[in-house]
């Protein structure tokens, strides 16, 4: 037999192009290139299905335009005026999540987001984006965040330091929510593969098991990539209004 | 105590706290089913706030099982 596989290797990276910049590796990996591909085939999907720009839209163009009216909703009920403003944003974050979650799916390719310094990038970027907008648009006010309001003041002491600690943890839970859930799905997926091969005949029954979690994973991918959307539009309305 | 078997123990008794997830779910899900049998009209207006309560609430079951990785593999 060849050397053990674990379900684990998928989430392996390899280099494609070696390259670095001084002492940094910033090689062109499996990762960099499914994320490529994800960029192009995003675009070619909105270009193709934005072209004929009909009333009565057809398939490829009621695809796009049932994403673009469901982000349009969030952002406009959880941002209100300022929706408008971050649609593009919301809409590529959501479209780019949406893909690299899918595209995982599919046997032998890659899983974007199932790195957590992938998610955490996206994460703690939205993070300090918020924050720096927070002080910029409300100055000092903004730290009226960490002390909702009709709190006595003798309760303040104990509150705002776990606001601080609630407010800090958040690009940490968005990082870490995404990347655990892909890297769980996945690694079950594989894990009950090992199982199908190994019982042989019997292994009819994780098979069906397989077929069920997939369709369970393509599920929590459109789930994840809709909550981290909103949970932008959130963190980007408390900047905007800070008060709990 | 040697360390491996340590680490077994602490990924075991960190895969406990997944249960406060199963109830938070079920509590969800319950309260959909409960508040759209009394007014089913608004049940579709309702069910995204349903996705998002329900994953935030899996996230925390997440929390739980990576915290058993790190203990086991780290």
């Amino acid at each position: 037999m060849a050397e053990k596989h674990s379900p684990l290797d998928q989430f392996s990276i390899h280099r494609i192009f070696d390259l670095k910049i001084g002492e940094i590796d910033v090689s062109f990996t499996n990762s960099s290139l499914m994320m490529v591909i994800i960029l192009v085939l995003l675009n070619i999907f909105l270009i193709l299905a934005t072209r004929k720009k009909s009333l009565v839209p057809d398939k490829l163009q009621s695809l796009a335009e049932m994403s673009y009216e469901m982000i349009f909703n969030t952002t406009r009920d959880n941002l209100g005026n300022n929706g408008a403003k971050f649609f593009p944003f919301v809409y590529s974050l959501f479209m780019f999540i949406l893909l690299c979650n899918l595209l995982g799916l599919i046997p032998y390719s890659f899983t974007v987001t199932s790195h957590i310094i992938v998610t955490f990038a996206i994460a703690f970027g939205i993070f300090l984006f918020a924050t720096v907008l927070g002080f910029i648009l409300n100055g000092h006010k903004f730290l009226r965040l960490f002390l909702p309001k009709g709190v006595p003041i003798y309760l303040a002491p104990l509150l705002v330091p776990i606001e601080i600690v609630s407010y800090i943890s958040r690009p940490i839970s968005l990082a870490v929510r995404l990347a655990a859930n892909m890297m769980a799905g996945h690694t079950m997926i594989k894990v009950f593969a090992g199982f199908v091969v190994a019982l042989g005949v019997f292994g009819i029954a994780p098979f069906v098991f397989i077929v069920l979690l997939y369709v369970l994973e393509t599920v929590i991918a459109f789930l994840q990539a809709y909550v981290f959307a909103v949970l932008t539009c959130l963190y980007l309305n408390d900047s905007f209004h800070p008060s709990h | 105590m040697e360390i491996e078997s340590a680490k077994l123990i602490g990924a075991g008794l960190a895969t406990i706290g997944v249960a406060g997830a199963g109830v938070g779910i079920g509590i969800i899900f319950g309260q959909y089913v409960s508040g759209s049998m009394r007014n089913p009209a608004a049940a579709p207006k309702v069910f995204g706030n349903v996705l998002l309560g329900f994953a935030l609430t899996e996230a925390v079951a997440l929390y739980a099982l990576v915290m058993a990785f790190l203990i086991m593999f780290g």
